[in-house]
């Protein structure tokens, strides 16, 4: 059998699943890292703020504001899902309810950047 | 004046062939499949019936989308001027632009899509309230002609072959909502189980697709909610 | 007909069995989004607050110390993941990378685990 290749995934619907299963990748990979830094605080309190000063170079901001951006995209488009799923089907709003999600995590996330 | 039009030949081990079509106003993509096939090679094997949007027959893949080719027109879709068809995806390929809809049907029957009776001729007219939630939901999505092109356009059907699919949950929650209906809870274990509605992602192919503009994906949603609340109940 | 693939359940009560344990794991995934979906917030909340005052070990420590509620909160919060991620994980793994039944659920099971165990070590870390 064929199978559907990129001309089939044009629509917006698409791109919400995407970006929603990628962000929850990334934030997969993400946690452990995060829980054994955190844990670093009771049994090396000095190695967690070299690591926190080592967070405030460039790069890394960067790449933290990516991971907030993509927690911000998968809650967005979690909450999204929610409403679908449980409170119910509005053909009209699928795609203002995706301009929301999207805009909400952007802007989150360059809440993020300028306070950093 | 013609132009280039690339059609699948062979089976799943196949390949484009390139023909020649004239163009013609108000072309069809069906004209197209049917002047090559009694102008250039009478061996293309294709499918349609009515070629007036009312059987689904003739439903194929259309430069990468599904499509009913009798009410496609190539003014619409070969804008850039190349024109792909092929069978549609997600099912065996017969031949050509012939796809087996065997599972397709299967995979309705998985799901309890057939009608349970619970009445018998001693019983009085069944009394539906056309106006009542459950009889305009089923409105919605009831004119389903089992087409297939929801199917052939949905990925998790493409990446899980146990995926009962759109059209087959689609016409379970019309059952589901049928106050007649005397399946209830083997139905609602039908499409919970590991390829039932769970498994759809809400990407909206489906109701993207669909040339009768149903939406496959809120009959699906609908059909999560009930199983949950049938699970949280006991009644699973 | 669809055929019972090699390990799926023929008989009828096991059938259900495994049908009803479909459904759990949907409902345990969206009820832990729920959650999910408030920790969240308020987490994201609670970054921007805490890198104005200045980040460092000694102040996130400070704020856990400060009042009960936030290692409860964060308890709670990694709980949620630890359901909430497996689940996400195994529909990625069943469709993308053609890994289902017994051995990749009980992978994800241990995956389970680790994020519960990391995550709690975290939070008593920093709730001494």
């Amino acid at each position: 059998m064929r199978r559907s290749d990129f001309r089939a995934r044009e629509h917006s619907g698409w791109w919400a699943f995407l970006v929603h299963r990628v962000s929850g990748i990334v934030l997969a990979l993400f946690l452990p890292v995060h829980f054994f830094v955190l844990s670093q605080a009771l049994s090396r309190p000095t190695r967690l703020n070299d690591f926190l000063a080592w967070t405030r170079a460039p790069g890394v901001k960067l790449a933290e504001t990516l991971l907030v951006l993509a927690l911000a995209a998968h809650l967005a488009g979690g909450v999204r899902l929610l409403f679908v799923e449980f409170v119910g089907w509005r053909a009209n709003w699928q795609k203002s309810a995706l301009a929301i999600a999207a805009a909400a995590a952007l802007a989150y996330a360059l809440l993020f950047a300028l306070n950093g | 004046m013609t132009f280039p039009v690339r059609i699948w030949r062979g089976d799943a081990g196949g390949r484009f062939e390139r023909y020649e079509v004239p163009r013609h106003a108000s072309q069809t993509v069906l004209d197209v499949v049917t002047h090559v096939q009694r102008h250039v090679d009478p061996s293309l094997a294709y499918r349609y019936a009515c070629r007036v949007g009312m059987c689904g027959s003739c439903a194929m893949t259309v430069n990468g989308k599904a499509r009913w080719t009798c009410r496609t027109h190539v003014d619409t879709v070969a804008a850039g001027g190349t024109l792909e068809i092929a069978p549609l995806n997600n099912l065996p390929i017969v031949r050509d632009l012939v796809v087996d809809m065997t599972p397709f049907f299967d995979k309705w029957t998985a799901a309890k899509g057939a009608f349970v009776p619970t009445a018998t001729r001693r019983d009085d007219f069944a009394r539906v309230e056309p106006a009542s939630k459950e009889r305009r939901a089923i409105d919605t999505t009831i004119e389903c002609i089992g087409c297939g092109v929801c199917y052939a356009s949905c990925d998790v059907v493409g990446w899980k072959p146990d995926y009962l699919g759109p059209a087959a949950l689609n016409r379970a929650w019309t059952l589901v909502n049928d106050v007649r209906d005397g399946a209830g809870r083997s139905r609602l274990r039908a499409v919970a189980a590991d390829g039932g509605c769970q498994a759809c992602h809400t990407h909206q192919s489906c109701t993207e697709r669909c040339p009768k503009h149903l939406t496959p994906t809120a009959s699906i949603a609908g059909l999560k909610r009930r199983v949950a609340g049938a699970l949280l109940k006991g009644d699973l | 007909m669809i055929e019972a693939r090699g390990d799926a359940p023929i008989d009828a009560a096991a059938g259900a069995r495994a049908t009803r344990a479909a459904a759990w794991r949907f409902v345990l995934q969206r009820a832990s989004a729920a959650v999910l979906a408030v920790c969240v917030v308020v987490h994201l909340a609670s970054i921007i607050v805490a890198i104005r005052g200045g980040l460092s070990a000694e102040a996130i420590v400070a704020r856990m110390h400060a009042n009960p509620a936030w290692p409860a909160f964060y308890a709670v919060f990694v709980v949620a993941v630890a359901i909430h991620a497996p689940l996400g994980l195994r529909a990625i793994a069943d469709e993308w990378l053609g890994l289902r039944g017994k051995v990749t659920d009980i992978a994800l099971g241990l995956v389970a685990l680790l994020l519960l165990a990391g995550g709690l070590y975290a939070v008593a870390s920093l709730a001494g």
